[in-house]
């Protein structure tokens, strides 16, 4: 769905439900996503349907993901790091299923 | 920066590091104020500017010089005292001005002499069916990606509704070399007619040959149609964008389809804090009353830039040094600032052009009061028929809604469906925004986890007092 103009900054490693992702720095945990090509990152609690991260700035809370352990952070603030996990994540309903 | 480390009270703290917050900090803290602006991205500029210090798209003359003006505001705000802090979360205001801010999972409490709220404005909420789907996003969202990681759209791309941010974007994809199929521009012709009686005042502003330009250099290369509705389809992802035009449907497979519908204030802070609102039937959204000096109903807090009313990245910095100069006169008469008339003479400037662009680019009774299945409220699903039902059962406002319904109710707390539901309840009853009113809010405004509150310093005597 997007491509990188140019690879700048340098490449910081993180995995996204146990797979490797390569990322840059100044990138957030949602763009690291979509530059991926992952297709979206949460279901929703209510019927299950899928999400992917909407506006980018911090107010649809679409992009939540668990970070390092952390469920329900905005992926769209939060800068990767070397070595974060992050997961996708189930609505409540699907959990466990 | 730790939230230890902050002080336990500032003579001003600035909230958001837009262009108005950067030049509020800058101008307090040089006119000798203890100056404190948190922001919760991981850079300052706010979305105009956003990632001004560090965006990796080298080539200039993407973005455009009316984005790179915007790094002078953030080296002079650098360079100033103020203490700037990014990735600091603000969840609560109160009237007293007793700031909540979190800093890397840690809390604070920080009393302020003054407050600034500068969060700024966000998209205009456009409920489309299937606007929830993966693959349809925000226009705003796709500019955040562009500016902050250099991405650009790779496939199939459609964008849709209307305003300059719209067609800027599109300009700034183009020029990145990106590619778009198409523009579906929602805007009622019918907008003639209001916006003409402003034309004069808007040929004299800049924006006028701006605007050509950038329309020109868009059309130029990109297929624009005129649409009066649009439908986004999918399965599990976007797959093809509906559309109706004049002479009937249409359809046009797509992998990406971007929404813009202009942008509003984002309240959410000022209304949790007790600040009185109104509603702008140009501009059609709720924004803070407010004084000359941009000061608040409530005594201390004020708000700057496009969160007092949409008029603009420059304006904002100008509204941002007036409200800092309100703010030194109060605190510290005796110190030095710039004359506060050639500051609003400047920002006078700033707003002409504006009636006749808000009037153009007021977006269609359809595309913002949706029916039948769409969804308005995207965290709990709520759809636009279940909101119409309601509020004919007998439903007056939003706040009772949130009973029936839990709209309003999710992790976005009200910022993409509230002017939804009120302007649905509105027209569903037969009266006015004005009259129906906004979501009630509180704090937090922003979700915060158990431990961070438990993180707040409390002294003994706080530990042992009888709580009300």
């Amino acid at each position: 769905m997007f491509k990188r103009l140019a690879d700048a900054g340098v490449a910081v490693a993180i995995t996204v439900d146990g797979k490797h992702v390569g990322a840059r720095s100044g990138d957030t945990v949602a763009a690291a996503l979509i530059a991926a090509g992952i297709d979206h990152c949460r279901t929703t609690p209510v019927t299950g349907a899928p999400r992917a991260p909407y506006c980018l700035m911090g107010v649809c809370f679409e992009c939540l993901v668990t970070i390092d352990g952390v469920g329900s952070r905005q992926g769209c603030l939060a800068p990767v790091r070397d070595g974060m996990t992050v997961e996708t994540q189930s609505g409540k309903r699907e959990a466990g299923r | 920066m730790k939230a230890s480390d902050l002080a336990p009270a500032y003579d001003l703290v600035v909230i958001g590091g837009g262009p108005a917050g950067l030049a509020a900090a800058a101008l307090a803290a040089r006119a000798g104020l203890s100056t404190v602006l948190f922001d919760e991205n991981p850079g300052v500029g706010g979305q105009i500017y956003r990632a001004i210090a560090s965006s990796p798209v080298a080539d200039r003359a993407v973005l455009g010089e009316d984005y790179w003006v915007g790094s002078d505001l953030a080296v002079e705000a650098n360079a100033s005292p103020a203490l700037i802090v990014t990735g600091a979360t603000v969840w609560s205001l109160d009237p007293s001005r007793v700031v909540g801010v979190s800093i890397a999972g840690q809390a604070r409490l920080i009393q302020a002499g003054r407050v600034i709220i500068a969060t700024g404005s966000l998209e205009r909420p456009f409920p489309v069916p299937g606007w929830t789907l993966p693959g349809v996003m925000s226009a705003g969202g796709a500019q955040t990606l562009l500016k902050a990681q250099g991405l650009v759209p790779g496939g199939r791309t459609v964008m849709a509704g209307g305003g300059p941010l719209l067609w800027l974007l599109a300009a700034q994809i183009l020029r990145a070399g990106g590619k778009l199929d198409a523009i579906l521009d929602t805007t009622p012709r019918g907008n003639w007619l209001r916006a003409l009686a402003h034309l004069p005042d808007f040929v004299l502003s800049p924006y006028f040959s701006k605007g050509l330009k950038l329309l020109r250099e868009v059309r130029a290369k990109v297929r624009v149609i005129r649409i009066d509705r649009l439908q986004a389809v999918g399965d599990d992802r976007l797959r093809e964008v509906v559309f109706g035009t004049g002479e009937g449907e249409r359809r046009m497979p797509a992998d990406l389809l971007l929404l813009h519908q202009g942008v509003v204030p984002n309240v959410n802070l000022a209304i949790a804090a007790g600040v009185a609102h109104a509603w702008n039937e140009r501009q059609l959204c709720f924004e803070p009353v407010l004084d000359q000096d941009f000061e608040t109903s409530v005594r201390g807090i004020a708000v700057a830039g496009d969160g007092a009313g949409i008029a603009g990245g420059t304006a904002a910095a100008e509204r941002g040094r007036i409200a800092a100069i309100a703010a030194v006169r109060a605190l510290k008469p005796e110190a030095l600032v710039p004359d506060v008339q050639t500051v609003r003479q400047r920002l006078q400037r700033e707003s002409m052009g504006r009636a006749f662009l808000d009037w153009l680019n007021r977006p269609a009774d359809s595309f913002r009061q949706p029916e039948g299945e769409t969804i308005v409220c995207r965290c709990e699903e709520v759809t636009a028929r279940q909101v119409r039902d309601t509020a004919d059962l007998g439903c007056e406002g939003p706040n009772q809604m949130k009973a029936f319904l839990r709209c309003g109710m999710g992790p976005c707390q009200g910022r993409l469906c509230g002017l939804t539901v009120t302007e649905l309840i509105a027209a569903q009853r037969g009266t006015t925004p004005a009259e129906v009113g906004y979501y009630r809010l509180r704090p937090p405004v922003k979700p915060i986890t158990l431990a961070e509150l438990a993180s707040l310093p409390i002294a003994e005597a706080e530990r042992k007092a009888v709580e009300r």
